[in-house]
């Protein structure tokens, strides 16, 4: 893996990879340069050892070139890993906690920030069906890799996951089997249609783009742990924006608004779970 | 002279890490850094556990955490820990190697390219290959390189993997090796 590199020249790695975030940033428009580095360094060093370059200047050249190369390094840079009902223990809490606010609202929208390939989505179309919800909300589900949203729209994924799906949604609270929202064919399941009908997926990148709607949720789970001090707080004054007063902010488990200038803007809902409420100033 | 110990272990582990971390004494000059493959679920009971027999303070890594010496800090369940430039935490649910997340894998290899020659990786009793390449980065960046012999591990093939991987410096059985972290954590 430290193929160019050694304990003499570490140093230069980290120049080059500052001038190849600079150049992606100029090239094509996406911004990684305030993500975390370790991250970046990895997936960097991970793309030009399955690469026929030897330095990290050699791939910044290719990346500038040739727009398919950067496409692949994209898919790389972004995190789709994602699951159904990931922390069955947090949509359990929003269950107990966050349905009975929504079913205040005669109407709702919900953001879901950075659905990569929407398992999350459904999860959530999932739960607000089964609590009387989906008709009443409008969710939008964003991220800036048009690929894994192209698989979000389309709803379809690997059989072969859905046993772990599964236990997940049972041990989140789930009031049936999961297999009746979706149909089996040649080893993929696609998603019935009526959960995604309230779904509008859309390109956004948190880091290039500002607020486009008022909402009365946001999901952001384990996007900001891919981001620096700074990065964070400018996301997080983005969400803040878009929340309606009293609006609820989902952040991933081990993400927090502790240390951050928006500590005070929210209240708790549910400490280890990371749900919090804007607070009415 | 070292700034940072970085161990990896998983069967066994628990047992192994039972025997060095309580030899540390208050005051330990470096920060220890531990993945220890243990499931999916929280760490909570373990870490309070590791609290009362450890002299010093252990607790689960967080992200942006400033990385303190004296401390012993554990990867959560579930995701991968980094560490930056910035002597901080970072964490990722990025796709796990080796069937693990945490990886020994990622945590050694961005430790390597934070603290390269001031940095002691450990490898200890484990029953998959995580941790093998990690080592050998470690050992091409300029660190020190230690594994548990595998014949006194609990479950040989971790230690066996980087034995045969990263070729380490130093090769000790169990009862040896917080001896030998205090020697040089103390180097000058």
């Amino acid at each position: 893996m430290a193929g160019a590199y050694d304990q003499s020249n570490s140093e230069l790695l980290n120049i080059e990879l500052h001038l190849l975030l600079e150049a992606i940033f100029l090239r094509y428009g996406y911004d990684f340069r305030n993500y975390s580095k370790a991250h970046i360094k990895r997936r960097i060093l991970h793309r030009l050892s399955l690469s026929q370059l030897y330095t990290v200047s050699e791939l910044q050249d290719k990346i500038l070139r040739n727009r398919d190369f950067f496409r692949e390094l994209l898919d790389d840079l972004s995190i789709n890993v994602t699951e159904m009902f990931r922390d069955p223990d947090f949509y359990k809490s929003f269950r107990e906690n966050i349905i009975p606010k929504l079913q205040t609202y005669p109407f709702f929208k919900v953001w879901h920030a950075g659905c990569a390939t929407g398992e999350e989505v459904y999860s959530l179309a999932i739960l607000l069906h089964e609590e009387g919800l989906l008709d009443r909300c409008q969710v939008y589900a964003t991220d800036f890799n048009p690929k894994v949203l192209e698989i979000a729209r389309e709803g379809i994924y690997q059989e072969v996951d859905m046993g772990q799906y599964e236990r997940n949604y049972q041990l989140s609270g789930g009031k049936k089997k999961l297999s009746e929202y979706y149909q089996s064919m040649y080893g993929s399941v696609m998603f019935n249609k009526e959960l995604s009908n309230r779904i509008i997926f859309a390109d956004h990148n948190l880091v290039t783009d500002s607020i486009f709607a008022e909402v009365n949720l946001i999901l952001c789970r384990n996007v900001l742990i891919y981001f620096e001090k700074e990065l964070q707080e400018n996301v997080l004054d983005l969400f803040y924006e878009s929340l309606i007063p009293s609006g609820i902010l989902c952040l991933g488990t081990k993400e927090s608004l502790r240390f951050s200038r928006h500590e005070n803007s929210f209240d708790v809902i549910d400490e280890k779970q990371k749900i919090f409420k804007k607070k009415i100033v | 002279m070292y700034k940072a110990i970085v161990i990896g272990t998983s069967y066994g582990g628990l047992e192994a890490l039972k025997l060095i971390l309580p030899e540390f004494e208050e005051g330990f000059p470096l920060p220890v850094i531990v993945v220890l493959h243990i499931g999916e679920h929280n760490n909570d009971v373990f870490i309070n556990h590791m609290n009362a027999i450890c002299k010093l303070v252990v607790k689960e890594a967080e992200s942006n955490e400033l990385i303190l010496p004296g401390t012993i800090y554990f990867a959560p369940p579930n995701y991968h820990l980094m560490i930056e430039d910035n002597y901080t935490f970072s964490l990722s649910i990025a796709e796990k190697i080796n069937f693990s997340r945490p990886s020994i894998d990622i945590l050694f290899e961005s430790a390597a390219w934070v603290y390269t020659n001031s940095l002691i990786g450990v490898i200890l009793t484990g029953a998959n290959p995580d941790g093998a390449n990690g080592l050998k980065i470690i050992g091409e960046l300029g660190g020190k390189t230690i594994i548990q012999n595998p014949c006194s591990a609990i479950s040989p093939a971790m230690p066996r993997a980087a034995l045969k991987i990263a070729k380490p410096e130093i090769n000790l059985t169990l009862e040896d090796i917080a001896g030998k972290l205090i020697e040089l954590a103390y180097s000058k």
